[in-house]
């Protein structure tokens, strides 16, 4: 099993972590990753990947607007909004 | 019939007491509201209760009635699992994260649930985000077992399992990922169905997985389960894996059915009983359960799920890996939960993030995001991928020679709560017997079939091939008018 | 020392927003303009619970694409999660066709300078893939914050990405100029580059002349005009070339462009490339397009492009160089087209010189689009059927053109009488204009006499001056002749 490199990881799913924690999950992981490297074990060599449960081909929708302004209700869920906007901390370019 | 015997009472026998103006909705939904406040502190069963939103309802149902104008659920007082969207209740999904979240919109089943005139009392507690197998992982605290509450209600759909078995509502609603529905069902002593995937909306599912997040039922019958299911599956244009595929009545199908199940071959996967922890009396009462079936007229065939212990390593990669995806929208930008206190965007990120999810689906998070990542795609996601469809295909050559499978529902009984300690891979190993039906989409179910030494329920699994609900809840409910285990209660 | 020659290599990413009513994976409006925010529904800001569901239309424009450019149509193709945080991104991941793609192995053929420097250039295009958009940041301050716009997310873009095929900043603005023009044709986008409609994405690179290998190439985000791309590509290739010639090396990269400075300037190095952890959508099925749903969308497509440029070629006499000019734009070519069937067949040649010439000049010299000229098709064809049987002159025939465009007449025949612009082909009144100009030029005369050709052009000069335009010149380069030849 490859070293986990955690911090990528966390950055990758921008998750703080503290550095007791660093050392909790970095266990669980390597406990849970040698759990799923069982798979490795197994010949799967032309065997097509299975992404779905169900074959079929992607049901459309037609082309009509079905949805009408929300945008107060939506707004009113945000932690931060004003003027109609969603405030973020701000983003450097 | 006093109100707290309807509530142990069957959906039938409920809907006649309402038919013939023996009780009213409001009277139900009293009881219900009553007996989930009085069980409250003991079960820790429910994230919400709204009893205003359940009198308005329930006086809503009782109106309908004197107007002529009702169906047979109408009136009923029903609870839902907190990962459906409910419009103007809060949805936490057990999660600090959504804590305070109010959808504008109900979900499907919801909204099927509503139109078939039920009564929701509150929302149930679960694992955050549906991802557990004891309903240890809540942001609200731990789901008790009715049976025993020292012991978990299993997870991750355990406020419905136990909200049922307690008595408090007769039906409520589920879901299952990777056994969430049947497990807790068994370790309540209740029965659950997940159906066929694509059968039930995932519209306003909180998803966690969302190619193994199929939405179910538990009540205290096949029969029951049957009526509910009957009442939220059907096409939905809003989710584009929604199957378009005719309602199918379940409940008359039972009805019509003798009490015999002669011609059906019911199969017992060998893989499946001779996994390692198995315990002895759940092997015992699980095997009694397939004698039963044989004595009804079914036929019993031994069949080979060769890689059912894969199950567990494929699953682990492909839910993780489609949770960290489904979960990065948590972001503390458009609702929810965000840190208070951060020096930029990015470390508000990490902190609300940090802060808003438990340590449970941290760790799924960060182990999807490893198994995705550059250099490990292949050697984990595709691979358990391939892995699923060698799984899926052995249950297709399963179905061959049987009509349905016949297994435990989890390995043991309901355990102590803090009992797996800290590793999270034991509580990984008790859903073998599940996600083998939600890796290749299959209905399955669980219903009572034994207790345990220490009284503990003892849930038996029915896996059919694809839409073979019916086939399910007949032969259970078959199974459940020569047996009684599913009428025990819980000594509350 | 021997300088090194280098050659510039350019491929395209084009981002074309397609042109449906409502978004590609949600019932939302996608009209530009809209107050922000209004026109994000709650699949598009990411609700939890909520489901993507694809856009017939949308999957109907991209088989529009894939079509004119001769591409392959796949059966099946696979959207995939892109995964990265950003506040303009509700879900954490953007739909994208990944591995399968719905559109490959297309390509558009090109014309490329003008005149005689002009030649025909072929542009391989790899793949055309639906995606949807983000929305937009907006960085003007509010108490130190950003405000995120959502409307945006959720629009349907195809992204049309090229083969490394070109050579020039002139050949990369041609092809984006012509895939512009074909987009627009076929109605899947409306190429509005200042809405952000039309976005262009320049992978450029060069290496020494005669190497094989590629160089390594830096990727020129979002530009959204046709100077900006050529600009860029200058600037890119001049700094490139420069920095390798000082013996520097040129790092993989993504730059923006500066069009106040003229510059580009380095936004992410490949070390701290994002890892997007694509994985198929497990929401979203495979997209199946069956032969009748192609055969459908074929069906229902204007005539190309290209076919159109064979015909004018072919069944119209015209050069390919014209006809290359004339199918730049739909509303060109479809001026073009009504003007040839009013004017008939015989007369495409002369209105395609007029639309080319005059009009054309009129057009730039004024910044009116063709679709917005003054001078409608059937006027045009009217004023070169009366030139062509002779009722007019050439130089007559300008000022019924100017006339038009100014708006001062509306039918041509009209105008023609109202200002005495008929030629003059009565041979007895051109007789006597043709004896005047031979007594008043005697000198003329001689040298023609005496075998100089170009003698008679001033002679038959004379004659058109004195009829003020309104002489046939051919006749009175005949009558003359005949005077003058013993």
């Amino acid at each position: 099993m490859p070293a986990i490199d955690l911090d990528r990881l966390a950055e990758l799913a921008r998750i703080e972590l503290t550095a007791e924690h660093t050392a909790a999950f970095r266990a669980d992981l390597e406990r849970v990753l040698a759990l799923v490297d069982r798979l490795q074990a197994v010949d799967t060599s032309g065997v097509e990947p299975m992404s779905h449960p169900l074959d079929l081909p992607q049901r459309l929708r037609e082309d009509a607007v079905t949805e009408a302004d929300q945008r107060d209700a939506l707004l009113a869920l945000a932690p931060a909004a004003e003027h109609g906007l969603y405030l973020v901390p701000k983003v450097i370019e | 019939m006093s109100a707290e015997r309807l509530l142990t009472s069957s959906l039938r026998e409920l809907a006649a007491a309402l038919a013939e103006g023996r009780t009213r909705a409001e009277a139900l939904a009293e009881a219900a509201l009553g007996r989930a406040q009085a069980l409250q502190e003991r079960l820790n069963a429910f994230i919400t209760l709204t009893p205003e939103r359940a009198r308005e309802a329930a006086r809503a149902a009782d109106e309908r009635r004197r107007a002529g104008n009702v169906s047979l659920l109408s009136g009923l007082p029903i609870a839902h699992k907190d990962l459906f969207c409910t419009k103007g209740v809060r949805t936490t999904a057990a999660s600090r994260m959504l804590a305070g979240f109010v959808p504008p919109y109900d979900a499907f089943v919801v909204e099927r649930l509503a139109q078939a005139g039920t009564v929701s009392i509150g929302k149930t507690n679960l694992d955050e985000f549906a991802m557990g197998s004891a309903n240890e992982h809540s942001h609200f605290g731990p789901c008790r077992n009715p049976w025993n509450p020292e012991r978990i209600a299993g997870g991750s759909s355990g406020g419905s399992a136990a909200a049922v078995a307690a008595g408090i509502v007769p039906v409520a609603t589920g879901t299952d990922t990777g056994g969430s529905v049947r497990q807790p069902a068994a370790m309540c002593g209740v029965t659950g169905i997940k159906p066929s995937y694509g059968r039930v909306s995932r519209y306003g599912i909180i998803a966690y997985a969302s190619s193994l997040d199929q939405a179910g039922v538990i009540s205290r019958s096949a029969e029951d389960c049957a009526l509910a299911l009957t009442a939220i599956e059907g096409f939905d244009p809003r989710d584009s894996t929604s199957l378009d595929h005719p309602a199918e009545d379940h409940a008359a199908a039972l009805a019509a059915a003798g009490g015999r199940l002669d011609g059906l071959r019911l199969g017992l996967p060998r893989e499946f009983f001779a996994v390692e922890g198995l315990d002895a009396e759940v092997r015992r009462a699980v095997e009694e359960a397939a004698r039963t079936y044989e004595s009804l007229g079914a036929r019993l065939v031994e069949v080979s799920l060769p890689r059912a212990e894969l199950a567990i390593p494929a699953y682990y990669v492909i839910a993780p890996a489609e949770a960290s995806s489904n979960l990065a929208r948590y972001d503390g930008v458009r609702y929810g939960y965000r840190a208070p206190d951060y020096a930029d965007l990015d470390n508000m990120y990490r902190k609300t993030r940090a802060q808003g999810f438990g340590e449970e689906v941290k760790r799924r998070i960060l182990v999807g995001t490893y198994v995705l990542s550059h250099g490990y795609y292949d050697a984990y996601y595709l691979q358990a991928q391939k892995l699923r469809r060698l799984i899926a295909e052995d249950y297709a050559r399963a179905f061959a020679s049987c009509d349905l499978l016949l297994a435990p529902t989890a390995p043991t009984t309901a355990w102590l709560l803090g009992e797996k300690g800290q590793d999270p891979v034991q509580e990984y190993l008790q859903d073998i017997y599940t996600i083998g039906a939600n890796l290749a989409g299959l209905p399955a179910l669980s219903h009572p079939c034994g207790v345990d030494a220490a009284g503990l329920p003892i849930g038996c699994q029915l896996i059919g091939p694809y839409l073979a609900e019916t086939r399910l809840l007949l032969a259970a409910h078959v199974f459940q008018q020569k047996t009684d285990w599913h009428r025990r209660l819980p000594p509350l | 020392m021997n300088r090194t020659d280098w050659e510039t290599v350019i491929g395209l990413e084009i981002h074309a927003q397609l042109t449906t009513r409502s978004k590609i994976f949600s019932g939302a409006f996608t009209a530009f303009g809209a107050e922000p925010n209004r026109q994000a529904c709650a699949i598009d800001v990411a609700l939890p619970g909520t489901l993507p569901v694809l856009n017939r239309g949308a999957v109907e424009r991209a088989i529009r694409l894939g079509l004119a450019i001769e591409a392959e149509i796949a059966e099946r193709s696979v959207f995939a999660r892109k995964n990265y945080f950003y506040p303009d991104l509700p879900k954490g991941y953007q739909i994208s066709q990944y591995e399968l793609p719905v559109v490959k192995n297309g390509a558009i053929t090109v014309q490329v300078g003008e005149g005689d420097a002009a030649y025909e250039k072929t542009v391989r295009i790899t793949r055309a893939h639906l995606e949807e958009d983000a929305g937009k940041s907006l960085h003007e301050d509010f108490h130190g914050m950003t405000g995120i716009d959502l409307n945006r997310a959720g629009t349907p873009l195809l992204e049309i990405v090229s083969e490394p095929d070109m050579r020039s900043a002139e050949e990369a603005v041609a092809y984006a100029r012509a895939l512009h023009a074909l987009v627009r044709w076929i109605g899947v986008c409306d190429g509005n580059m200042q809405e952000g409609s039309f976005r262009i994405d320049a992978n450029v690179s060069v290496r020494p002349k005669g190497e094989t290998r590629l160089g390594t190439r830096r990727e020129i985000k979002n530009l959204n005009s046709f100077r900006f791309l050529q600009q860029a590509i200058d600037y890119e290739v001049r700094w490139q070339i420069e920095t390798l010639e000082e013996g520097g090396t040129v790092q993989q990269a993504t730059v923006l462009f500066d069009p106040e400075r003229g510059e580009t300037r380095v936004m992410r190095t490949k070390e701290n490339a994002h890892d997007y952890r694509y994985f198929p959508d497990p929401d979203l099925l495979p997209l199946v397009i069956d032969r009748a749903w192609i055969e459908e969308v074929r069906a229902s497509l204007p005539e190309l492009p290209q076919a159109l440029r064979r015909r004018l070629v072919e069944e119209h006499g015209l050069t390919r160089y014209d006809a290359n000019l004339l199918t730049a734009s739909k509303e060109l070519a479809d001026y073009y087209l009504a003007a040839v069937a009013a004017a008939g067949p015989a007369l495409a040649k002369p209105c395609a010189n007029w639309i080319l010439g005059e009009l054309a000049a009129k057009l730039n010299r004024s910044g009116i689009e063709i679709g917005e000229s003054p001078l409608r098709p059937l006027q045009l064809a009217a004023l070169v059927r009366r030139v062509a049987d002779g009722t007019i002159a050439h130089a007559g025939a300008k000022k019924v053109f100017e006339a038009l465009w100014a708006g001062e007449g509306e039918d041509v025949d009209t105008i023609i009488e109202a200002r005495g612009l008929k030629q003059v082909s009565d041979e007895s009144a051109l007789e006597a204009l043709v004896d005047a100009a031979i007594a008043a030029h005697p000198k003329s005369v001689e040298e023609f006499r005496a075998g100089k050709e170009k003698a008679l052009n001033a002679l038959v000069g004379q004659v058109m001056k004195a009829s003020r335009g309104a002489a046939n010149p051919q006749r009175v380069t005949e009558l003359l002749r005949r005077k003058l030849t013993p």
